[in-house]
């Protein structure tokens, strides 16, 4: 793989304030209402939570913004420009999904290949995270020889791969060793430094007071609460996470 | 071109598919078998009849059927990336689909290319018999693609895809001889022609009969298309109603996908 040394960041002023903003987002699976209107925004060069109960919608928002689940109603805009039907908005977006289950014949360069194949902009890879996680012994292997942490390994580092404007995260540490789990860190802090937007989702809250400027905390399939960390534990009072959370559960469920 | 990309990937994927090598061993052992100790070619492609019209849509919905649930996962992946769901979804069942035909043409064909038995007046048969099969697998693996599509869960995926399988080889002959013995008294014809339209496997049967002139020997179905039709009009409405037993299941399929929430 090619060297990203002389690629340079892309540089955070040029883009609008906001990455993904959304309007009105509904959604029902058959009686089920999962999205209840839901306006939410992420903004640029900054690392979101979406945070809330089981059941909240959290993964079908993540899934609307991919283009996975269509939203009864509402739109979701990218840059500014709604992105309606056109898949061309994905280039701009990574993914790194909960749990990666890669074709079993083909070895993690033929995976990393395919991918890189469905894009047609030539952005030089960055392979950063290959490097991190010593991915390039496991490479040339059959994706049925590794490792579940070491698919997961594979996973993370495609996220990042294309140089993203933003990076889809759920639950990101998952599944993940302690040492891969830092190393995934610094390389989202890295990536927040170079001007790239994060949204991730993650059960492990203590894991994310470190990495997280901006909340979205989700109830029912309604936004209740958004803003910054800082914002959030002022409101309800408390210095952790954690604690604030449990506050705005609390809250919820009045 | 999103799906040839697609395509090549899972090609290469499915090449090294421990059960697609396992099909294509088990139909050369089968066929070569048969040509060694069943009395030669043209008892050979008789009894490969049989394989083609039973074994062939089993493995197809089945393995495809499970080959879809498996690759779930990767296709919600691959729909996160920047490409169509129609063009993905193309690249998808030509990466399912050609494998599938490509080994079950060298399974069946290799033994009587080394066999040297496949020429000559065999050959037609034999051509009918590849054509068949290879018609049978794009229309199993297209309802093994509507199956995964409209099953969220896998064992039922796979229990609807084993009743596919047995309703249209077992128990749509058993509705056939029912109707046969019910209504000896009417002229059944027409009625009969509308019942293997319906039924794919009927249809590559017919078109396996006519090929063989055989057709008034080898059962109902065969003679009554015969009559009908003649041999070569026969050839092209089977061949015809085959295709749409193909174009039907996947454009549903294709709907599905395009529209589905994953």
């Amino acid at each position: 793989m090619t060297s990203p040394a002389l690629v340079p960041a892309p540089a955070p002023l040029a883009l609008p304030r906001m990455v993904v903003a959304s309007a009105g987002l509904t959604k029902r699976f058959g009686r089920l209402e999962v999205l209840r209107g839901v306006d939410f925004a992420v903004r640029a060069g900054r690392v979101t939570a979406i945070l809330g109960p089981n059941g909240a919608g959290k993964s079908t928002l993540i899934k609307i913004l991919l283009g996975l689940v269509r939203p009864d109603g509402g739109s979701i805009a990218m840059h500014g420009t709604d992105v309606g039907e056109d898949p061309a908005y994905r280039a701009r977006i990574g993914y790194m999904p909960q749990q990666a289950r890669f074709p079993e014949n083909l070895t993690g360069r033929e995976v990393v290949r395919l991918l890189r194949d469905l894009r047609d902009d030539a952005v030089p890879e960055d392979d950063d995270l290959f490097e991190g996680f010593g991915l390039a012994r496991e490479l040339d292997k059959p994706v049925r020889a590794l490792s579940g942490g070491t698919r997961q390994k594979l996973n993370a580092a495609v996220a990042f791969m294309f140089r993203p404007s933003l990076l889809i995260l759920d639950e990101p540490t998952a599944g993940l060793d302690p040492i891969a789990s830092g190393v995934l860190k610094a390389r989202i802090l890295r990536a927040r430094a170079e001007g790239v937007s994060v949204l991730l989702s993650s059960h492990v809250l203590s894991e994310l007071e470190e990495l997280v400027d901006d909340v979205i905390f989700l109830v029912e399939g309604q936004v209740e609460f958004q803003g910054s960390l800082r914002r959030l534990k002022e409101t309800t009072g408390e210095t952790r996470l954690e604690r604030a959370i449990a506050r705005l559960m609390q809250r919820g469920t009045r | 071109m999103t799906a040839v990309k697609v395509l090549r990937y899972e090609l290469r994927d499915l090449r090294r598919s421990r059960w697609l090598l396992g099909y294509v061993l088990l139909l050369l052992a089968l066929t070569d078998a048969l040509l060694r100790f069943g009395g030669g070619g043209p008892r050979a492609v008789l009894s490969l009849m049989n394989v083609v019209l039973v074994f062939v849509p089993l493995v197809s919905v089945v393995f495809g059927t499970m080959y879809l649930y498996g690759a779930r996962d990767f296709i919600e992946l691959l729909l996160a990336q920047p490409v169509g769901r129609g063009s993905l979804f193309a690249g998808l069942y030509g990466g399912l689909a050609a494998p599938l035909a490509i080994g079950f043409l060298l399974g069946v064909g290799l033994p009587f290319l080394w066999s040297g038995q496949g020429d000559g007046s065999l050959a037609g048969a034999l051509a009918m018999l590849l054509a068949t099969g290879v018609l049978l697998t794009l229309v199993f693996t297209a309802l093994a693609f509507l199956v995964s599509l409209l099953f969220e869960d896998r064992a039922k995926g796979l229990g609807a895809a084993i009743l596919v399988w047995l309703a249209a080889t077992v128990l749509y002959d058993a509705v056939i001889v029912l109707v046969a013995t019910a209504f000896t008294d009417y002229p059944l014809e027409l009625p009969m022609l509308g019942l293997i339209v319906l039924n794919p496997v009927d249809l590559g049967r017919v078109l396996l009969l006519l090929q063989f002139d055989t057709a008034a020997l080898m059962g109902y179905t065969g003679a009554v298309f015969e009559r009908f039709f003649g041999t070569l009009v026969g050839l092209a409405v089977a061949t015809g109603a085959l295709a749409l037993w193909c174009a039907g299941p996947l454009g549903l399929a294709r709907a599905r996908f395009r529209g589905k929430d994953f």
